[in-house]
């Protein structure tokens, strides 16, 4: 699909006098007060401060452009500017620059511009950390002896510093434990909240009463480290969405309108209405479903159903949204656009499907439902006992109960998926794979079979000719003079072919193209053809061909095959080492489908199979207790993509299938899907570990605690140390 | 033990500043672009007189 993406990029800067035009009114008249319009860039290949430099320089030095600014963490260009500059514009400046540029829309970014809650998360945190690291340095003093009216000093600070800290820090977990009290349920969160009210209230009671023990230091301690998990989860998150949300809003919809006066319009998708004529050019993606009233072409259908042979269409022939138009314009009456189109359609399959995914449990979830109710009772089992032991004693026995609860609250518990997940999302973003879903990573340390379709996936989407040293030189030389001429994939393709054997061209005169059926010529004085079998008047293949026709009689055929993305054979070892089942199912004819099985050792393989029927072999796959994951990129995979355990996508693929998968992997080379899995089974045996570790801190602790032993200090320790081993293991993952 | 009420106001206070400094920092989103700031710092634009504004 690449080679016809950079064809739709083109023809935006083609005109360069339509540059150069509002820069001559701006040079005349100043700087105009206008509304500023706002620009977003994503420059992908951007990575170090010498591309910051250049972009912003050769940004700020176009006229119009106010500000420039490169933020290297999103990998994107924020400009504001005069409403005359394109980014059109600002995107051929880059090019010049040597930089790659894509538009986004700016509307569908908004929400990550202002990320509101990570900021008040980390807010939070940092008040926390002040607050923390104030009242240690006062209890330090305490537990090594200060005593009497020092003690009770000490105290009295900690308390003004930790009661505001702990009103406004702990907000994030008493919001969603009442949330989840009204519910019914006994979250996380209802423990923690008890434990951060219960202890400063406890606290300032004591302090009152000139008691020894005050457990502020414990109380603002859990604030910051259960909020670190938190800011942990939500970082994750958040850049796993924003990048998301770029990959969205790369496909700014638009797209060419014809009107009745014979002009043309640009217009955004959502204002095209049943009854429009819309202009498709070769190389550019069908944005509407519509039915062909002009111009003749071939169609790439091989994102909807994966077939890789292009489709002939002409007058009357029905096109639906997400096809690719290759070889001449097409006229559209539209059909269906915008939420009726069958993309749209897909897309709300897929919705459906993704409700279906998020009831998945959670490791932590489901640690969390374990654990509240076992702390609460082991807390007031404490309180009933030391009630009864000590005749009565209520100060006693609360202090003994929330020392339970400050020792078992989920200091190392909250921080051990998160920890596990940030570190290992880190690793996998350096190889090249996005995580989309924060429990992915769980789900594909469970998987035991791998689904991959072909086209597009395993393979480019984009030919290579395979049979070149088969034929006569002359005919490779008429060929290559032939296709040159043509942006057809295939011609394409001969041409690098060609080029790559050192083939020259023949001198072929009068090349004419004929859209939807192929390129003709002089040569020799004869009339030479390339193009499809019938018109070259050949006899067609069982595989992807064109054909070449010299004079009236002789003719050649040129086979393709697919181009296999790099890293596939390699990813499918390592999954089968890794003592996974792979298969392979494509809509595509059985012939290539089987080639490409062979050549990667897949022994399982399926052809010409439909997307419900995709869709359902993972489903009964799923019945028969397999956890399959899958790998695809058409719109013929969404279904499947959802109905599976996990999925992956490649950054190629439709926004639909990307939409559907949990995983997107931004890279060609398809190698780190077995890494994914290899880390995935990593990251839920240390979350596993982590969730130990925290265990047997408590099981030392909670005895103390229980019969009266723990003191703010073992309390201290205890949260820290278990607190920090669990985040330096989740930093093991390699 | 009368050096308390000095030392405690003092460590206070400096911390108080940190704080103040880090909510400075997260208002003027001085964090939003780590790796971007890391890089600027390389830069030799405006080695000679500061930026305009």
């Amino acid at each position: 699909m690449t080679v016809v993406d950079e064809i739709g990029h083109i023809p935006r800067a083609a005109c360069p006098a339509c540059n150069a035009a509002p820069a001559a009114i701006w040079a005349a008249s100043g700087p105009r007060p206008g509304p500023d319009a706002r620009i977003m860039l994503s420059l992908p290949l951007a990575h170090c401060a010498a591309c910051i430099s250049t972009v912003e320089a050769a940004l700020q030095a176009v006229p119009g452009v106010r500000t420039a600014r490169v933020n290297l963490t999103q990998k994107r260009a924020s400009i504001e500017a005069a409403a005359d500059v394109t980014p059109a514009q600002l995107i051929a400046v880059l090019a010049v620059q040597g930089h790659e540029a894509h538009e986004l829309d700016p509307g569908l970014l908004s929400t990550t511009e202002t990320d509101r809650q990570g900021h008040e998360l980390l807010m939070r945190l940092g008040v926390a950390f002040f607050a923390m690291m104030n009242i240690m340095l006062l209890s330090v003093a305490v537990w090594s002896g200060a005593s009497d009216a020092t003690r009770d000093l000490f105290h009295w600070i900690s308390a003004t510093i930790a009661l505001p800290t702990v009103i406004f820090a702990g907000q994030p977990f008493f919001r969603s434990a009442w949330a989840s009290l009204r519910a019914g349920r006994l979250g996380m969160d209802v423990p923690i909240s008890l434990a951060l009210i219960l202890a400063s209230t406890i606290s300032v009671f004591e302090t009152w009463m000139s008691g020894h023990h005050a457990y502020f230091d414990a109380a603002v301690m859990l604030a910051f480290f259960l909020l670190l998990g938190r800011y942990l989860d939500h970082r994750t998150r958040a850049i796993a969405r924003s990048a998301a949300e770029e990959l969205a809003a790369l496909e700014v919809p638009r797209a060419t309108v014809l009107l009745a006066d014979g002009h043309e319009e640009e217009r955004a998708i959502t204002a095209i209405t049943v009854g429009d004529t819309v202009l498709v050019r070769p190389g550019g993606r069908m944005p509407v479903d519509g039915v062909v009233i002009n111009g003749a072409s071939e169609v790439d259908r091989s994102l909807l159903t994966g077939e890789s042979l292009p489709v002939q269409a002409g007058i009357g022939t029905v096109v639906s949204a997400g096809e690719v138009n290759l070889t001449g314009p097409l006229t559209l009456r539209v059909t269906a656009a915008g939420k009726d189109s069958s993309l749209h359609r897909m897309a709300d399959l897929v919705a459906v499907a993704e409700g279906a995914k998020t009831r998945y449990t959670s490791l932590a979830d489901r640690a969390a439902s374990l654990y509240s109710p076992l702390v609460h009772l082991l807390s007031f089992s404490a309180f009933g006992y030391w009630m009864w032991a000590t005749a009565g004693d209520l100060r006693y026995a609360i202090n003994i109960s929330a020392a339970v609860l400050i020792i078992t609250c989920p200091c190392a518990l909250g921080l051990a998926v998160p920890a596990v997940i940030t570190s290992a999302s880190g690793r996998l973003f350096r190889k090249g794979l996005l995580i989309k879903h924060g429990t992915a990573l769980e789900r594909l340390a469970e998987v035991d079979r791998v689904i991959f379709d072909k086209t597009g996936t395993l393979t480019l989407g984009v030919p290579e000719v395979t049979d070149l040293a088969a034929h006569p030189v002359q005919a490779v030389a008429v060929a290559t003079a032939l296709a040159a001429g043509s942006s057809h994939p295939l011609a394409r393709a001969l041409s690098e072919g060609a080029r790559l054997a050192g083939v020259q061209p023949a001198p072929v005169t009068d090349i004419c193209e004929e859209p939807g059926q192929g390129i003709s010529g002089q040569w020799q004085g004869m009339s030479v053809r390339l193009g499809r079998a019938d018109w070259c008047g050949a006899t067609a293949l069982p595989v992807t061909a064109t054909y070449l026709r010299l004079g009236d009689t002789q003719t050649h055929a040129f086979a393709f095959t697919d181009r296999p993305r790099p890293g596939g054979l390699a990813a499918v070892q390592a999954l089968q080492a890794a003592g996974l089942q792979v298969e392979l199912l494509s809509g595509d004819t059985a012939a290539p489908v089987r080639d490409l099985a062979q050549r990667l050792g897949i022994t399982q393989w399926q052809a010409g199979v439909m997307p419900a029927e995709k869709a359902a072999r993972v489903a009964a796959l799923t019945a028969a207790g397999h956890k399959v994951l899958m790998v695809g990129d058409g719109l013929n995979d969404t279904a499947a993509l959802a109905a599976a355990h996990v999925s992956i996508s490649p950054a190629t693929a439709l926004d639909a299938a990307r939409v559907a998968s949990d995983i997107v992997l931004l890279g060609q080379d398809m190698a780190p899907v077995a890494d994914a899995v290899r880390i995935g089974r990593q990251s839920a045996r240390r979350m596993v570990e982590n969730f130990l570790i925290s265990g047997a801190y408590n099981i030392v602790a909670v005895p103390l605690a229980l019969i009266g032993l723990a003191t703010p200090l073992a309390a201290a320790l205890a949260m820290s140390l278990s607190s920090i081993t669990v985040s330096l293991n989740a930093m093991r993952l390699k | 033990m009368e050096i308390l009420s000095i030392l405690i106001p003092v460590s206070l206070f400096l911390g108080g500043v940190g704080l103040v400094a880090f909510f400075w920092a997260m208002r003027t989103r001085q964090f939003d672009d780590p790796a971007g700031d890391a890089a600027r710092i390389l830069t030799k634009d405006w080695d000679d007189r500061p930026k305009p504004p």
